[in-house]
Formats: C-alpha cells, structure tokens, sequence
C-alpha cells in the first residue's frame, strides 16, 4: 500500500488530515490550490493544483492575427507586463528576420529593466505580508505606483501595457523622461533601502527565511529553474548575458548569485538584481540621449505580417525567469501555433519536492519566494 | 450601602472606560498602521475618522448572524463569549490611579485590591484560551482548529515565563497586591534610580513583555490568525458580532496587559523622582494620578501597534522553541539571581 497516498480533500486518512489550500486562499497569489496531508502543523505531501486560471491563450492566438496577440501576452505575468510583449515580439521578429533598430531596443530595454523593478517589488512586498511584515509591502508598493506613471504617461496603460509592436516601439520615450526617471531613481532606492532595514537583518525573518525550502544547484538544474530562483541555488545562469538581446551586451552590470537557493537568497537576489536594473536603465539611457533625435523606431514591417513558413523558439530573461515563445507560422496572417515557455511553470513543479517536510508557514513562505503568478502559470 | 454604591459605580465606571479605551484603539491601530506605512488611514467618518470604530460596531452589530451548517452549535456559541469575558473581567484587580478623597471617604482607585492580585490576572486570562479552542474546535474547519490548536499551546507555553518573571516580582515586593506593588514604587533607591520595577528586574521586564506580547497573540506572536498561513485562524468561521467580540476582547486584552506593565514595572501613578501626591490636594492628586497612569499605559497600548507593524511573524516551532528553550531557562536564571539578591541583601 502507498505509504503517503494522494492527498484528496474529504478523504481523512489516518494520521494524517488534509488540508485544501486555495485555490481562494490569502496566501494563494492569483487562484493557485494545494492539496496537503499534513501531521499537525508538518506537510507530509503536497498537491499543487493548477489550471484555475486557465483561459486558453495559446490557443486564441491561432485565431488571432500576429498584432492581436500582443494584448494577450499582458495577461501572463501581470506583474510585468512589457518582458511578455518584448519576448512575444521578439520571436515573430526573429522568424521574420526583422533587424530592430536600436533605438527601439533601447527603449525596450528601459521599459523592461522598470518591469523587472516594479516585478521584484511586488514579490518581495508580498514575502514579507505573507511572513507578516506589512509594513515594506506598502514602501515598495508606493514605489511601484511611481514605476506604473511612467507606464502610463508612457501610452496610458498601468498594468496591461501592450507595448512595442512587431519591428520597435510605437512611441518614442517622452521628452521629460530624464526628470522623471531622476525623481523616481531615489524614491525606488530609499524603498529598497527601507525594506532591507526592516527584513535583512531581522533576527525574525532571518529565522523564518534561511534555510527553509533550500534547494541544490543540481536540482534546480534539473528542474528547468530559471532567473533568480536558479541564481538563489547559485548558477550564474542570466539570459541576459549569456544569450544577449536588446543590446544587454553593452550595459555593465552584475549577476547577483546566491548560495543555498533558500528563501533568504531569492530575496537577496530579488533585492540586489533591482539595483543592477537602476544602473542597466541609467546606461540604457546615456546611450539612448547619443542617438539622433530623428532616429527610427519600427523597422519596416508589412502592413499585415506574414512570416514565412517555418518556426521559431525566443527568449529572454524575465523578471522571473526564462520567458519564452514559440511560433510556427504556415505562411499566413495568422499563427499555427503559439507555445509560452513561462518560468513559473517549471519552477513550480518542483513545489511539492521544495516543502514536503516542512511545516505550513514555510509553504506559505516558499510559494511567495518562487513568485508564481498563475496568470503565467496556467496561460 | 454606601461601600456598596461605591464599589458599583466603581465597576461600571472603569469597566465603560477600559471598553472606551479598547474602542479608541481600534481606531489608534489602523490610524498608526497607516502612519507607519505611509498611507492616510481611516478618515472619512468623523474628524479624523475618529467616528470609525463606531461604524465597525455597528456594522458588526446589523449583520447577520450566521452559524456554519456543520458547526456544533453550542460550543460555536459559547467561543467567543468565553473569550471576551474573561478579557473584560482581568482589569478588575489592576489599579488606575492612586486614590482619591471624596466626602472624607478614601476610594482607592481599583476595583478591587484582592490580595492575590496578579494570580487572579494570571487565572482569568488562562480562561481566554478555551474561547479560543472551543471557538476553533466548533467551527468544524480545518483552519480553525488549526488557529485553535496553535493558540492553546502558545498560551499554554508562555504563561510559564509570564508566572515565572511575575515570581521574580513577588520575591522584590513581597506582595501579590498589585497596588501594595504601586506603593512600592515609590522614592528612589541607589540615591539616583527611580523605584521602579523595571529598574529591580530588567531581565524580568523583557521576559514579561515578551511573554505578555505571546499572551496577547500578538505579531510577532500572532500565529493564531496568522492571515496568510491559516487564513483568520479560530475565527474563520466567525461573523457579525461574534467575530467582533473576538477582536474586540483582544484589544481589551492589550489594555489590561499594558496595566500590568505599567503598575508593576512603571512606577504605576509616580512621577519619577517627585512626589505629586505630597504636593496636591486629595482630589486633585486622584485625578493627576489616574491621568500619569493612563499616559503609561497609553504609552504601551502604542509599543503593541508600533510593533505590530514592524515586525515579521515567527514559525509555530520557533515560537515553541522561543519559550521553552529560550525564555523559561531565562526566568529560572531571574528567579535564582533575585532569590540570591534578597539573601545576601536582606
């Protein structure tokens, strides 16, 4: 007989009660379900569920044109919303074999790094209201509001921004960027700066957050982890260097490691990979104010886009991790296929394997630290 | 019938004044939340949204009461009123002020100066735990009892340090009353220390407040209703006015334990290094005295909020560890130091 059968909720076995987490649950980010057997408060087996989220996008962009499909891609991760429609673009780009010009790609660049910031943000502010630490939620969520103006002022979307288009951007950066950029910059650092005063160093969340769902370099290797759940375990693994796009290869910038691949270390990386982004943005921009102001934006790009036959795999480094898509084209206006390769998937099959042992706090802990957003999760 | 008329007043007066004081604090906690967190808080009912905890009572008082299908009626029932009584009852024995001369009868400012004092504290807030349990175990969900659980042994757990660090405070004043403790208080010693509690028992000020803060579940302790691990705790299943006596029997909690504090550790109603009373006439030093006493515990009502919203939330196996490896060890060494103290001393 299985020793640790299935968790199924209204089944009772034994020794053991089983507890239905989510899918509407404070700590289930989005509708995400755990089933656990737990042993008072230790989780013996746990069932992640997922699919409450489900809405089919990969299967609404074959009847949708190559365009439509960018709004779409807002509701992956809809904590970053700009690496989903850069990633999206940048694959019908490279099945097309369209040259972006640099500009664009500069501004991509800019508008990615802020996503990454204001994605980081809202995962380390929910880490800590899940550890119960309110307080930083609120300093990082003020700075985020700050992040999404510039979205807004940007084209007027906060949240789903569809931005860019097939072959650059749409709009060139406002003229009044420098300014805004220069007020925001202190205001994200003081937030940054506050929140390591509240946590880093707290003997609480030290307790609470070292050490608890570690996770092997090797293991994270073989669980397809990537971005900073992967670096937390300590492989330098960053798309953005290794695999460059966008013109990365021109910023200096560094690659936050971490060690035991804890809680504690996806936090750190979380927190230090913010302040590369300011620098990325900072040098992004330097080079952005070199080009000439007439300089182009879209390459030339057919009205209606029709990639030739054939298929294409693209990627770059999300907030979360390895974000990427592939598309198969017939020749025609619209799709084959569209598959996503979001990070959260792969990292959240390895869910079960980070907590069994552990106790319920510490599943609490682990799911807000690996950062899976079920609108990328289950697509 | 004078005594009597006396005592009843008395009752009824502080009982309506520890209840106002719970009522306002509902309000300090989300204004000082929001102050903290940057944010303006509640402040559309009233000036300054001071009308708002009126709004939540009434709110809580015209929903509807309902009770889970599955819930064991009774023990559903008798949850929270078990939780709130002993909550309303435990202030009874802590003093407010001094006292005060009125028609040249002397009223002491406290309910009742039993002179098993703080036990008496000690027992009725033990009570609070099976409103807890009871409360959790009748709601038939996992995560009440779950909240239940976890409340009946971190109560269980810390009321051993409490007691212990409350011992430590016996052997230094010799009484159990807490206003023979008041008294105590008085004048300095060492020529320049005020006659403080907490200057006679440091480690034993921070092993109370800690085991006090455990006792009032509250953060880092508030692994009952931890929200986002259990969802509410014992109280998921809980609505309307039942739910609110729960909350409100905690903040009535607060207040009752930053009494304690302050008439056992603070000085009660002295100044430090002046002494008011010799100065005032009878009636006014009673009203001077309950207001340096409410500063007090006013004080420490805002400690609870302030680090409410500071710190993170300990693990159930750290808190477990916390007190019994951690701060019982700890209360023993107090203990033994104070005997060894008085020995030599004495």
């Amino acid at each position: 007989m299985n020793q640790n059968p299935t968790p199924q909720t209204g089944h009772d076995t034994g020794d053991y009660v089983t507890v239905n987490i989510g899918p509407s649950h404070p700590a289930m980010h989005g509708t995400l379900r755990v089933v656990a057997l737990t042993d008072g408060e230790s989780l013996i087996k746990v069932d992640p569920e997922i699919g409450y989220l489900h809405r089919g996008v990969e299967k609404l962009g074959e009847n949708l044109t190559y365009h439509q499909f960018i709004p779409i891609t807002d509701r992956l991760n809809y904590c970053s919303a700009i690496p989903n429609n850069v990633s999206y673009e940048m694959a019908v780009e490279k099945l097309m074999g369209i040259e972006v010009p640099e500009k664009a790609q500069l501004i991509r660049v800019i508008m990615m790094e802020l996503a990454r910031i204001a994605d980081h943000q809202v995962c380390i502010g929910i880490l800590g209201v899940d550890l119960g630490a309110f307080t930083p939620f609120f300093y990082l969520i003020i700075q985020r509001e700050e992040i999404y103006e510039i979205f807004e002022w940007f084209n007027g979307a906060r949240l789903t921004n569809t931005f860019g288009r097939i072959g650059g951007v749409d709009a060139d950066l406002p003229d009044d960027f420098e300014e805004r950029w220069e007020e925001l910059k202190p205001g994200v650092r003081k937030a940054n700066d506050e929140t390591e005063k509240l946590l880093t160093h707290n003997r609480i969340w030290m307790d609470r957050t070292i050490g608890v769902s570690a996770f092997s370099a090797e293991d994270a290797l073989n669980w397809g982890f990537t971005g900073p759940c992967l670096r937390a375990c300590g492989v330098k693994r960053d798309l953005r260097i290794d695999e460059p796009y966008c013109m990365y290869d021109k910023f200096k910038f560094e690659v936050p490691v971490g060690k035991h691949g804890d809680v504690f270390d996806r936090y750190i990386v979380r927190m230090i990979e913010m302040e590369e982004s300011i620098k990325i943005i900072d040098q992004a921009y330097k080079l952005y104010k070199e080009m000439p102001a007439d300089a182009p934006l879209m390459a030339r790009v057919p009205k209606v886009i029709k990639p030739p036959a054939g298929e294409v795999y693209s990627a770059l480094e999300s907030p979360n991790g390895e974000l990427g898509f592939f598309v198969k084209s017939d020749g025609s206006a619209n799709p084959y296929r569209i598959r996503i390769r979001p990070p959260c998937y792969m990292i959240y099959q390895a869910f079960p394997e980070l907590v069994e042992g552990e106790l319920i706090a510490d599943l609490v802990a682990c799911l807000s630290s690996l950062n899976v957003i079920a609108g990328e999760l289950d697509r | 019938m004078d005594d009597w008329l006396i005592a009843i007043i008395k009752v009824v007066c502080i009982w309506v004044w520890v209840l106002l004081i719970a009522v306002v604090m509902t309000w300090v906690e989300r204004r000082g939340a929001a102050l903290i967190q940057d944010r303006p808080g509640p402040n559309r009912a009233g000036p300054f949204g001071l009308f708002q905890p009126l709004a939540d009572g009434i709110k809580l008082f015209t929903k509807e009461e309902i009770i889970p299908t599955k819930a064991q009626k009774l023990l559903y029932i008798m949850g929270p009123l078990l939780f709130a009584l002993p909550a309303f009852s435990a202030y009874a024995v802590v003093p407010f002020g001094d006292k005060i001369v009125l028609g040249g009868k002397e009223i002491i400012l406290q309910v009742s100066d039993v002179n098993i004092g703080f036990l008496f504290i000690l027992a009725i807030g033990s009570m609070g735990v099976y409103g807890v349990i009871l409360g959790g175990w009748g709601s038939t969900n996992k995560y009440s009892i779950l909240g239940g659980l976890r409340c009946t042994a971190q109560m269980v757990s810390y009321e051993v340090p409490l007691g212990l660090a409350l011992l430590a405070i016996v052997f230094v004043y010799g009484t159990f009353s807490l206003r023979d403790i008041s008294l105590a208080q008085q004048g300095t010693f060492l020529g320049f220390l005020p006659n403080w509690g907490i200057f006679k028992q440091p480690l034993g000020f921070i092993l109370f407040i800690v085991a006090a803060y455990a006792e009032a579940s509250r953060v880092p302790f508030d692994l009952p209703e931890a929200e986002s691990e259990i969802v509410s705790g014992y109280h998921t299943e809980y609505g309307s006015m039942r739910l609110g006596l729960y909350l409100f029997g905690e903040y009535v909690n607060l207040v009752t334990i930053s009494g304690v504090i302050v008439a056992l550790y603070f000085g009660s109603w002295h100044m430090p290094y002046i002494d008011l009373g010799a100065y005032l006439g009878p009636i006014s030093w009673g009203i001077v005295s309950f207001c340096i006493f409410f500063l007090k515990v006013s004080f420490f009502l805002w400690m609870f909020v302030w680090v409410r919203w500071t710190l993170p939330r300990f693990r159930y196996d750290q808190i477990m560890g916390l007190g019994w490896r951690g701060l019982i060890p700890l209360a023993l060494f107090n203990i033994f130091i104070t005997a060894l103290f008085i020995q030599l001393t004495v």
